[in-house]
């Protein structure tokens, strides 16, 4: 077993596309800083590109002591080989006790194969994170079934406690990684809350441009281009407003997506979000689904729309600060959780909603 | 030639899902199926197939029952199956199971013009992980989220999905491949695969067979030598009943509600 005392840190991969850094970085930032002060050790950035030092300071404006820039043309694009290679000999060089990646499609590509070169576990898709056992007992408390008089806990235990889903989100797992280094988790985008920006932590971050060795024999795949999506792609984790269709509009699909946009238009202009039953027969595409297998979301408004509520679906959506669901079934699950349910043909409801939203907001 | 599809046979949570009163998954309840984005996998293996005419094969890690799943497989057109399956492997977390699954395909063995297939994500843990651990544990290269492949000699061309459009990359074979239901429409069962699929070969790899494989470090796999565990499980609780509306003039309730409380 490795020696423990020799891992220290808290790092953050902070992925960029196209030179510009993901939104997620910021959020696992803000994250990394919470746990570094449980551990009293430094939050690092690792940032890799191609003249990518430039956008590195803006990470300590949210919490990072430290950025390591590593900069090179062979890291211009993602490449698991070239990405995997230079990370974990950052890792085997300077030894974080935890390293945070974002859950995004390059995020969980690099990931676990570093997981496996570097010999340790890692934890997917987390929504949670945890070291100290008191913040993580009161986490259960509000966020469990389970009964804590009948528990133990160990409160010097300063493991990261990684919580995610499983199962569709009908079951939640907290997953350690007790006899190896660094702990490793994927942190679902759009869950950890960023913490608000500080120019003055922004000019104090220092960067650190590391020794690193990499040639184009690393490299097994070519990238031949990157293309952006033609049509805009929604963007769910930011909106305020958002509409979900699910499979009540059947009947006329068209017509159920175009109430769902007037919809959200009368609320002060949201966007449009689908289950996963919509996505998977094709009525939406795929960057629309809210769930556990597509987005999570909090928005200020969401609205179900003939949604029934399965878990797979809430998962995604249960942190909303208001929740109404319209539903022709009354036993819906979905009314478990929504502030706000109307029984109803959402084809009758919405119209006379949207009319009635005018109404109210011309009023004021 | 050979494509080897890794599949995994998971309680279908698009269903009704079943949860224990101690916080466990009550698999027994269940129905079971082959893992969606598993299917995509083995179609591109067959399509492969179709185009070259190069073995299928597929490759599991299970209890003895997942051998119904691996018949079914060999039914919608795979050439030969293997069953990894014992005690010894039980519990184990995804880089223990890339471990293992990593040694079977070993077993089988990768050639130079092979491609290696798997779904993105099992729908149990959706973790998409074996796939690339796999991939790092035999030193293949990876390419993951495919949504189309163009071959051509032992060149792949491959469409890789991200979630703000796509990359394209080229890549040499031996790879791996992790498949997503873009990529194609999976086939049904044929009526002579069925008939055929009892005749079809199908292999048990236990531990014994696997034990020596260099891949294999004995201490981390099972429940007891994965790297992660699970330090408690629960059930997320439902939040307080919320109020329901009722009467002719809903709509206008539930205005009058979202102005009093700012939210238009």
């Amino acid at each position: 077993m490795a020696d423990f005392n020799e891992y220290k840190g808290v790092w953050v991969f902070c992925e960029q596309r196209q030179g510009k850094l993901m939104p997620t970085d910021f959020e696992l930032v803000s994250e990394a800083r919470k746990l570094a002060d449980e551990l009293n050790c430094e939050v690092t950035g690792l940032l890799l590109g191609d003249n990518v030092e430039g956008i590195a300071k803006e990470l300590g404006g949210y919490g990072a002591d430290k950025v390591m820039v590593c900069e090179s043309p062979l890291l211009k694009d993602y490449t698991t080989d070239a990405y995997t290679k230079v990370l974990c000999d950052m890792v085997n060089e300077y030894k974080p006790e935890a390293l945070l990646i974002g859950a995004t499609n390059i995020g969980r590509d690099l990931g676990p194969r570093c997981a496996a070169r570097l010999h340790t576990g890692l934890t997917a898709d987390a929504t949670h994170l945890d070291v100290d056992t008191a913040k993580y007992v009161e986490f259960l408390k509000e966020s469990s079934t389970i009964d804590l008089s009948k528990q133990k806990f160990d409160y010097e235990d300063r493991n990261l406690k990684m919580t995610r889903p499983a199962f569709g989100g009908h079951l939640m797992a907290t997953i350690i990684c007790p006899r190896f280094r660094p702990q490793m988790s994927t942190v679902r985008p759009g869950v950890m809350k960023k913490a608000p920006f500080d120019q003055a932590k922004a000019d104090a971050c220092q960067i650190v441009k590391p020794a690193f060795s990499l040639t184009a024999d690393d490299i097994k795949t070519e990238v031949l281009s990157v293309e952006k999506a033609a049509e805009k792609l929604v963007d769910l984790i930011g909106a305020d407003v958002i509409v979900s269709v699910g499979r009540g509009i059947s009947k006329d699909v068209n017509k159920g997506i175009e109430l769902a946009e007037q919809l959200a238009a009368a609320l002060g202009g949201g966007v449009v979000g689908a289950s996963r039953a919509v996505t998977d027969a094709g009525w939406m595409t795929a960057d629309h689904q809210v769930g556990q297998t597509g987005k999570t979301v909090h928005p200020k408004i969401y609205v179900a729309l003939g949604i029934s509520g399965a878990i797979q679906h809430t998962a995604g959506m249960q942190d909303s600060e208001c929740i109404i669901a319209v539903n022709k079934n009354e036993g819906a699950p979905i009314f478990g959780v929504a502030d706000y349910g109307i029984v109803g043909d959402l084809f009758k409801v919405v119209p006379e909603l949207v009319k009635q939203i005018e109404a109210a907001k011309a009023a004021q | 030639m050979k494509a080897i599809v890794c599949v995994k046979q998971v309680p279908d949570t698009s269903g009704k899902v079943a949860v224990k009163a101690d916080g466990t998954l009550d698999r027994a309840s269940m129905a079971t199926i082959t893992n969606p984005d598993d299917l995509n996998a083995l179609e591109a293996a067959l399509k492969l197939k179709d185009a070259t005419g190069c073995e299928v094969v597929v490759v599991t890690m299970g209890p003895p029952p997942a051998e119904g799943m691996l018949r079914e497989l060999l039914a919608r057109g795979a050439d030969k199956a293997v069953l990894v399956s014992g005690r010894e492997f039980g519990g184990s977390d995804t880089f223990a199971t890339s471990q293992i699954l990593a040694a079977a395909v070993n077993k089988i063995g990768v050639g130079p013009e092979d491609v290696v297939f798997c779904g993105r994500q099992a729908i149990d843990g959706d973790t998409a992980q074996v796939g690339p651990q796999i991939a790092e544990k035999l030193h293949l290269p990876q390419v993951t989220y495919v949504a189309d492949i163009q071959k051509d000699g032992n060149t792949l061309t491959v469409k890789r999905m991200l979630e703000d459009g796509y990359m394209m990359v080229k890549v040499q074979t031996p790879c791996l491949l992790t498949c997503i239901k873009e990529l194609n429409e999976p086939r049904y069962m044929s009526v002579n695969g069925i008939f055929t699929c009892y005749d079809k070969p199908m292999e048990v790899f236990d531990y014994n067979a696997l034990k020596d494989d260099p891949l294999i470090e004995v201490d981390t796999i099972g429940l007891k030598g994965s790297p992660t565990n699970v330090f408690k499980s629960f059930t997320p609780p439902q939040k307080g009943a919320g109020t329901m509306l009722k009467g002719d003039d809903v709509a206008a309730q539930l205005a009058g509600i979202l102005a009093k409380k700012h939210l238009i």
